[in-house]
């Protein structure tokens, strides 16, 4: 097995430069944000209370970050060791995601000074979802930290500390996902009439559930192909592939829960009625047909580049299909219209940019990748 | 002269009968706000000649419009009666007398009334450089007024000069006009705004001094709340039209003789609180106050409002109420796609396919070159 | 987007599939009317739509005015809001002429909090911010508790929960049933100035009650309505209307403390067709199956650590 290390090279780029860039103009938007309000640069309204922030940067951002949980899922329950090199950059990509998504809730939620309510027993409300995904992602962040934590401690003896214990947190790792995932789609279920029944379903728990380990396993082969070809690391298309002769099965129990569940609710024509409703469902099910299609032939899964626009693919069907379930799909009724505003773009785009940044420096700087 | 003035006046008096003496008191009492059974006792204050105390009526810096809109009020000599039952022992404007007999006559009635008499101002008081822009008999009318307030049982400043300056003292204010309640700093002064002030309330004022002995509830501007205490928005008869939002948009306009709303023209009806619209103008019927006849109220009787901001200013709504109009069941609100976000996201969309076509080739060529 | 009752218990029917025990499909019972709980009977076909109960809502609630167009003179919200708490909307069909006619006619509805039964923002608040009160069944709000996050506004069928987007400092916003004028004895303001009894406040049960006797009126007769509180002793005399035979509120989303009559069917009245329960108590089963006391979390938990152990020993 080929030693992990760091990367090396200059940390000030210009894609880093670039991303630094959007990230200040982020950080003017956000200083409006706080002195003037979330109306000042967001397009919320009493109408759609959650905007992209939540569905992209918390839902989704998640979902992308569900790579560690993905892998672990694989190495460990399924006993795949031979999946061990991709665990440690999957794990990184989950610290980056989750720890964005927990920013991205400070920036959203109004009174974030009273943030640490949800940690008061005295304030808690054990009916709520929302309380359960909330503990759950910040006791994530913390054990994905935990679990990256390898990678920047120098001690020995630390280590050996934490080797001993690290069993608790990788399954911590593995159940806390499944709990809040499959929320993030309970979450909607008591949105009730206001989601369109194309995605309201009672499954929507289950849904969610698949669609994060299927972004997860997306999401690996995504980067790992970025930083094969950027970096010139050791080829792991083999892996990658091997990895992937799972998706298709994945896919096709997701999409026959899917369809299974929108035809016995009896709304199967709502799909081809020619709307934007009908239209989302498509797109967000044939970009989920397609690599699952693609990743069924043996051949294909060697390919690097099939392999990549399958990634590729998934990530944007799982995307779709959590901004369907939360933006698009949803109405609230009464003539209320939803479209992000461009400073609320930007802190999103900051979001993303200061987690490419920190992406740059740690594989520079920490060891994390097999180089070739 | 003062014989004559009371002989013009006992011959007046003849002329009322006791059926609209008794009438008056009733009007009186009612615009007070006091129950119309107030009325024998006020009747019984006005001619009980013992309890008539003495007017002075000093004049500043003013047009006399206050004295004029008291005589031409045209209930049956009411002016003349009134003048007559309070016993005006000096008023300039209604003096025979002038020069050095004015000046003694208004000395006698001072030393003579010391500590019993009603002063009435009206007018502003120049203080600037010393007083000299309003001079009467050689003195200043700061000095006057000074030494007069010191002897007043009460003190009363009709029309808006006297309550807080007026018209004079309007940017630039040379003169420096100055209203009586800031000039006695400290004194109680009735005011009694207004351009010129409805008659009314003045004497419903003195009225109910004469008939209870003390003056009537006053605001902290010194108004009779009987007389100020209503806005006059809340009590226009063209209310309906602003609820439904029926406005008269210029003068002679169809809208303006239909009756609408004159808000759009500057009516300074919202901020202004007088009881102009309830009590009208000179007993001449409906409609008889300016916004009855079709002209905007200039708030007249509001410091910071008449003089100071100008008649086609929209007025600030004070207790804003909703429209007639209704919110519809479903009403379209939010913001849709703006250009500049779209083009922002396309332009993100853009760039990750472009990213990712690249990638995708290099991944490719990459895999043809092993 | 209407779904039914029918869809509801497909989704409950569904949701049960992720359970292992059956007795999920029941799930938990359908809360019950508390017996004093309080609320307002809201008749569309009294109202006039003068208003006054909005005017009386803004001061009693020390609420700001509102305003939409280009002048600022009235305070006109088009739905609630941050700063309104309740509104009259008007229903308007063809030329308008008929009162309670859905073609040609117009017809009053007032919006406020529904004060549910089973309220969907008390299910779904994270830190409790929002709760019902044991006794009159009034859901308020506490902002030291209020983290801000709007779930309230996602979850709420009715839409009622508002959020102050232009502040920095901002808080969620709904009618309380005016707590704070019940504790000295008086009524909502709503109710105590409405001049027709169209809003009439009173205990839920007697409101109840008085949606039967109204209910069975005939059109076009007069009959005496309580005006302000059912029990205020103070009745209009009105021409009954032709009521549609269905009180919303009854069962809406598991019942609400506020009712409705009226005189055309509540969906044109902008008031959603809703289940007999609400969504969040579906939300809520599939929670409480899944975490409640921890039991199958912690289960789980101790097969991940096996299994992880396992692979640990077989990789050194």
């Amino acid at each position: 097995m080929k030693e992990k290390k760091p990367i090396g090279g200059r940390i000030f780029t210009i894609p880093f430069l670039i991303c630094l860039g959007i990230a200040l103009i982020a950080l003017y938007f956000l200083a409006k944000r706080f002195i003037f309000g979330l109306g000042a640069v967001t397009n919320m309204n009493d109408g759609y209370p959650w905007g992209i922030w939540i569905a992209y940067d918390v839902v989704v951002g998640t979902a992308f970050g569900c790579g560690g949980y993905a892998m672990a899922l694989l190495v460990y329950i399924f006993n795949k060791g031979e999946y061990h090199p991709l665990v440690r950059p999957a794990i990184m990509t989950s610290v980056f995601g989750y720890s964005l998504a927990a920013v991205a809730v400070f920036f959203d939620i109004g009174r974030y000074w009273n943030m640490y309510n949800i940690f008061l027993p005295w304030y808690a409300n054990t009916n709520s979802v929302l309380l359960e995904v909330a503990l759950c992602i910040a006791a994530y962040c913390l054990v994905l930290w935990i679990e990256f934590s390898p990678t920047f401690v120098k001690t020995e003896q630390t280590k050996a500390k934490l080797n001993k214990v690290m069993f608790i947190f990788i399954a911590l790792g593995i159940l806390l996902p499944t709990m809040h995932q499959s929320s993030l789609g309970t979450m909607m279920i008591a949105a009730g009439q206001k989601l369109s029944p194309l995605w309201w379903t009672g499954l929507l728990p289950l849904l969610f559930l698949i669609s994060a380990i299927t972004m997860g396993y997306a999401v690996v082969i995504f980067e790992s192909s970025i930083a094969t070809l950027r970096y010139k690391l050791a080829d792991e298309t083999d892996i990658l592939g091997k990895l992937s002769s799972i998706m298709p099965w994945l896919l096709g129990a997701y999409l026959i829960v899917r369809f299974g569940d929108v035809i016995v609710r009896g709304h199967f024509g709502l799909i081809f009625k020619g709307d934007l409703l009908g239209n989302m469902f498509i797109l967000e099910n044939i970009l989920l047909i397609i690599p699952m299609c693609l990743l069924a032939v043996p051949g294909n899964r060697k390919n690097a580049r099939l392999l990549f626009l399958s990634a590729v693919s998934l990530m944007l069907s799982g995307g779709i299909y959590r901004f369907n379930c939360y933006i698009i799909g949803f109405n609230p009724g009464t003539g209320w219209h939803y479209f992000p505003a461009v400073p609320e773009i930007f802190i999103t785009l900051g979001l993303v940019s200061v987690e490419l940044m920190a992406y740059l420096w740690f594989i520079k700087r920490l060891p994390i990748y097999r180089s070739a | 002269m003062k014989k004559q003035n009371h002989f013009t006046l006992d011959e007046k008096l003849s002329d009322i009968s006791r059926r609209d003496f008794m009438k008056f008191c009733g009007i009186m009492a009612v615009s007070m706000g006091l129950p119309i059974g107030v009325a024998p006792q006020i009747a019984a204050a006005i001619t009980n000649p013992k309890r008539r105390p003495p007017v002075i009526w000093l004049h500043g810096q003013e047009c006399t419009g206050c004295t004029e809109s008291l005589l031409w009020t045209s209930h049956p000599s009411i002016a003349n009666l009134i003048l007559e039952l309070i016993s005006l022992d000096y008023h300039e404007t209604l003096e025979v007398g002038a020069g050095h007999q004015a000046e003694a006559a208004f000395n006698n009635a001072v030393t003579e009334n010391a500590g019993k008499f009603i002063l009435v101002i009206e007018g502003s008081v120049p203080v600037k450089d010393g007083g000299i822009y309003c001079k009467i008999g050689g003195r200043p009318f700061t000095d006057i007024v000074k030494e007069t307030a010191a002897k007043a049982a009460a003190i009363v400043a009709i029309g808006s000069c006297a309550s807080w300056g007026g018209v004079q003292s309007s940017e630039p204010n040379p003169t420096g006009a100055t209203g009586i309640p800031e000039f006695l700093k400290g004194t109680t002064v009735v005011t009694i705004p207004g351009c010129p002030p409805n008659a009314y309330n003045f004497l419903s004022t003195i009225l109910h001094f004469l008939t209870f002995g003390k003056l009537p509830d006053l605001d902290e501007k010194g108004r009779p709340k009987f007389a100020y205490g209503r806005l006059i928005h809340e009590n226009c008869e063209r209310r309906p039209h602003f609820d439904a939002g029926r406005f008269a948009e210029e003068f002679g306009d169809e809208g303006h003789r239909k009756g609408y709303c004159l808000f759009k023209l500057g009516c300074k009806g919202p901020m202004t609180y007088a009881n102009c619209p309830s009590i009208l103008f000179n007993e001449v019927g409906s409609g008889a106050w300016p916004v009855g006849t079709g002209h905007p109220c200039f708030g007249c009787v509001e410091e910071g409002i008449g003089f100071t901001i100008p008649q086609f200013t929209q007025a600030d709504v004070e207790n804003v109420t909703p429209a007639a109009a209704h919110a519809p069941i479903r009403a379209e609100r939010g913001a849709g796609v703006s250009k500049g976000s779209a083009a922002l996201l396309g332009g993100i969309a853009g760039a990750a396919i472009g990213a990712g076509a690249v990638i995708a080739k290099r991944l490719g060529d990459a895999d043809k070159g092993e | 987007m209407e779904i039914k009752r029918r869809d509801f218990l497909k989704g409950l029917a569904s949701g049960a599939l992720l359970a292992v025990a059956p007795p999920a499909l029941a799930g938990s019972p359908k809360k019950s009317r508390l017996p004093d709980a309080l609320g307002i009977l809201y008749d569309s076909t009294l109202c006039v739509g003068c208003q006054v109960c909005m005017v009386a809502c803004k001061k009693a609630n020390n609420m700001p005015d509102e305003h939409y167009g280009p002048q600022k003179i009235w305070d006109n919200p088009i739905d609630l809001s941050a700063k309104t708490l309740n509104i009259i909307k008007e229903y308007e069909n063809g030329n308008g002429k008929y009162k309670d006619r859905k073609i040609d006619g117009y017809a009053f509805v007032k919006r406020q909090c529904m004060h549910c039964v089973d309220p969907s923002c008390v299910s779904a608040c994270p830190a409790s911010a929002l709760t019902k009160d044991r006794k009159t069944g009034i859901v308020t709000y506490n902002k030291d508790a209020c983290i801000g996050c709007r779930y309230c506004e996602i979850v709420c069928p009715f839409n009622i929960p508002k959020f102050q987007w232009e502040e920095p400092f901002p808080q969620i916003v709904k009618c309380q049933l005016c707590s704070h004028l019940l504790v000295k004895g008086e009524i909502a303001a709503c109710c105590s100035e409405c001049p027709t009894g169209a809003s009439l406040f009173g205990p839920v049960k007697d409101l109840l009650k008085e949606t039967g006797r109204r209910q069975k009126m005939t059109p076009g007769k007069q009959y005496d309505f309580p005006i302000s509180s059912i029990s205020s002793g103070k009745t209009q005399t009105h021409k009954a209307a032709r009521y549609i035979p269905h009180v919303y509120g009854e069962n809406e989303a598991g019942g609400t403390q506020v009712l409705y009559l009226a005189g055309m069917p509540f969906n044109r009245l902008g008031l959603p067709e809703l289940p007999d329960r609400p969504y969040t108590a579906l939300a809520e089963n599939i929670q409480h199956m899944l975490y409640k006391g921890m039991i199958l979390p912690i289960v789980a938990l101790g097969g991940l650590i096996f299994l992880v152990k396992r692979t640990g020993e077989k990789e050194e």
